[in-house]
């Protein structure tokens, strides 16, 4: 390439006026091997251009996990959550359970109280049936 | 929208967002943190992608106003002391090392420059953006980012010349 060309590029290269096209065109002179002595300091810049380009981020992009972690938690949570109502319904209708059979078993004992308190009364009722036997022995003999 | 979707939707300027990035914030790790929570912003967003106009356009603003924050935050200042990119230059003959070192020069050089002169030659001379796509991303006037842009170039010629001729005149 004509070398009064390029340096009229890179006049205007330094005033940004020039075209992309432009530029390429500058680029691939500095990249040949047939560089004026009087520009050789562009050359770095310009192959540094080129080089920075093609730099690139080794880091990958983690979309998925982090949504899938989300939808994961959200199931563990519900059934967390499911578990804990059913052991606590449980654990809630055994102490009913507990507590009626307790209920039954107290007014069974105050019954058999009762009963007993009964029985006593009866007991003294026995003497009647004494006196009744007499009874009829003293009548029999008057027969 | 499904994810292979998205990615053939992003793949083709990631590195782009890279690469601003970390002319922005120097440090490997750091540039690479900051492209996966733009993208990670996006994919979150992804019902609203069919209503930008220029998805390209828009990450790569998202890109730059990330970095700002991050360059703005407490933290950053903390990281950015350590940043240090290590490469491993132990065989390589001198002539690619003196080359190697003019080319981390230029890098050096592009570091001191004002963030704004820095993006803009970010975008144009390595992402060879259009000028009007450029006013876009950093959300400037077309003629401010040919200003910009031109103050760039010629701080860095100027630096050149003056490495160039170091201890000829």
């Amino acid at each position: 390439m004509d070398l009064n060309n390029i340096e009229k590029i890179l006049e205007k290269y330094l005033e940004a006026e020039t075209s992309i096209a432009e530029e390429k065109e500058l680029r691939s002179y500095f990249s040949s091997s047939s560089v004026a002595p009087h520009l050789e300091q562009y050359k770095y810049l310009f192959q540094y251009f080129t080089n920075a380009k093609n730099e690139t981020s080794s880091k990958s992009v983690p979309l998925k996990p982090r949504k899938n972690n989300y939808k994961w938690l959200t199931i563990a949570a519900s059934l967390v959550l499911a578990i804990g109502f059913y052991t606590f319904n449980e654990v809630k209708s055994k102490n009913q359970e507990k507590e009626a059979l307790q209920a039954y078993f107290q007014t069974k004992e105050a019954l058999q109280l009762l009963s007993s308190n009964f029985n006593t009364g009866t007991e003294k009722m026995l003497y009647l049936k004494e006196f009744d036997n007499t009874k009829n022995q003293i009548f029999k003999t008057n027969h | 929208m499904n994810q292979t979707a998205f990615l053939n939707l992003v793949l083709p300027f990631k590195d782009k967002m890279y690469r601003l990035a970390k002319r922005l914030l120097v440090s490997n790790e750091e540039a690479e943190d900051a492209t996966q929570e733009i993208l990670l912003k996006l994919w979150t967003n992804k019902t609203k992608i069919s209503s930008y106009k220029n998805v390209e356009a828009f990450a790569m603003t998202m890109t730059k106003n990330y970095c700002f924050d991050r360059l703005k935050s407490k933290q950053a200042q903390n990281l950015r002391i350590v940043h240090s990119n290590y490469k491993d230059e132990s065989a390589q003959l001198q002539k690619k090392i003196e080359h190697q070192d003019s080319l981390d020069w230029i890098d050096k050089l592009m570091q001191k420059l004002p963030s704004q002169q820095r993006m803009v030659m970010q975008l144009r001379d390595i992402e060879q953006y259009e000028f009007s796509d450029i006013a876009k991303v950093l959300e400037m006037k077309e003629t401010a980012v040919r200003v910009t842009l031109s103050r760039a170039r010629k701080t860095i010629r100027e630096q050149l010349i003056k490495k160039h001729n170091y201890g000829l005149k």
